[in-house]
């Protein structure tokens, strides 16, 4: 197969866009790609600072290049989870962040140790917690929401972007439809406004390519990413959806692109709207002044109170309090 | 014969058939990897050679949080 513009051996081949690129014509269309859904969704301009998210994985490292690429304002933010399990998969996925720093001079990057800002691990807090026993994503996720959030605010960040890619976007789409949990179908979108309580604008650049996609795109630039799944991934319900969507695409392909564009157009219709108007209004955490809306603290200063009164007791699991 | 590695795993597949054939009898979907060959990406209709070894990727991942 050739390369569309230039006859030349094509590298990848894009079937739901009928388009098959040499490297360089790939690396050129999509990092077009990515500025066109920059504009289109208005995620940031070139006067704006831009916080994006970084992993150590395929698709954030590539977002940073890309954006880097583009003359954005982007610097980089890595929040240190502390996770081992064997692996060491927090030390080595920032050791592919320092290589990727390491040809790029002009880069910015700031890292989060957890351990150290917060008094444990993201693996020892969920074992103290009811909200982490059986698995730490769920804390993981309180904790990455709320540090960005915090380092968006103090450094004085326009917005935060994350490498989310269409395959992700499809999976959760896929799984709130199986549930049609309106609420969340509501606020599923390429941009989020930053709210006046306090939460920074939010988007994903990388919402229209597939995840095949954006690993090509890190192969061919020679981004050396972490490879390497968070061992706390296994069984994950995102996976399984994934799983699902590519079998589907398989027999049909663009199955993926057209089930998320065709939401993205139905929201853009107003289909979705007033649904999440039950959503509670936020107000300042009396503790750390981040938007909550659980009232008085938020629910990330509850987490860490509850972990550090029981530090101590690591190696017991929680107790069930309150839990009928 | 045709190498082809996987994460852990090894397939062995015979020369002059295509990259997509070779998936097909290694029960991958082509849509999960991106097939390697001497570091650089080839498409689905390329033909394997003799002793090619096809190194190839999984582009799937993310956890509950796409972390
Ligand atoms: S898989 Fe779970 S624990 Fe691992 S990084 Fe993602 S959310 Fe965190
Ligand atoms: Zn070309
Ligand atoms: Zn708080």
């Amino acid at each position: 197969m050739k390369c569309t513009k230039c006859a030349a051996p094509a590298a990848i081949n894009m079937r739901q866009h009928r388009l098959a690129l040499c490297g360089d014509h790939y690396v050129e269309w999509f990092r077009a790609q990515t500025e066109r859904a920059v504009s289109k969704h208005r995620m940031f301009s070139r006067e704006e600072r831009v916080l994006v998210a970084v992993s150590g994985g395929k698709d954030s490292l590539a977002l940073w290049d890309v954006l880097l690429h583009l003359g954005y304002q982007a610097d980089a933010l890595y929040i240190d989870l502390g996770i081992d399990d064997g692996i060491r998969y927090s030390d080595r996925s920032l050791t592919h962040i320092h290589r990727f720093l390491a040809g790029r001079p002009e880069a910015n990057l700031q890292v989060v140790d957890i351990e150290q800002v917060c008094g444990a691990s993201i693996p020892d807090a969920s074992r103290l917690t009811r909200r982490g026993r059986s698995k730490p994503c769920s804390v993981c996720g309180l904790v990455k929401r709320h540090v960005m959030n915090r380092v968006a605010r103090d450094g004085g960040y326009d917005v935060v972007v994350t490498g989310h890619n269409l395959d992700d976007e499809a999976a959760v789409l896929f799984g709130n439809t199986l549930r049609w949990q309106l609420g969340y179908l509501s606020r599923q979108a390429p941009v989020l406004p930053a709210s006046s309580q306090g939460l920074a604008r939010k988007a994903k650049p990388f919402h229209r390519f597939y995840e095949r996609e954006t690993a090509a795109y890190a192969l061919v630039r020679g981004i050396d990413y972490m490879y390497d799944e968070c061992p706390y991934s296994v069984g994950a319900t995102s996976l399984r959806h994934k799983a699902v969507l590519n079998e589907l695409e398989r027999q049909a392909p663009a199955t993926k692109l057209q089930f998320y564009l065709g939401f993205l157009r139905a929201r853009e219709e107003g289909a979705f709207e007033g649904l999440d108007a039950a959503r509670p209004d936020l107000s300042a955490c009396l503790e750390c002044g981040q938007p909550t809306t659980a009232g008085q603290r938020c629910a990330f200063c509850r987490m860490w109170e509850q972990v550090n009164a029981r530090k101590g007791r690591l190696g017991e699991p929680a107790r069930a309090e309150n839990s009928r | 014969m045709v190498k082809l590695t996987f994460r852990e795993q090894e397939f062995e597949v015979p020369a002059g058939i295509t990259v997509g054939q070779a998936l097909a009898k290694c029960q991958l979907n082509p849509h999960t990897v991106l097939a390697v060959r001497q570091g650089k990406l080839i498409t689905d209709d390329v033909v394997l050679n003799e002793g090619d070894e096809i190194r190839l990727l999984a582009v799937i991942s993310g956890g509950r949080e796409a972390g």
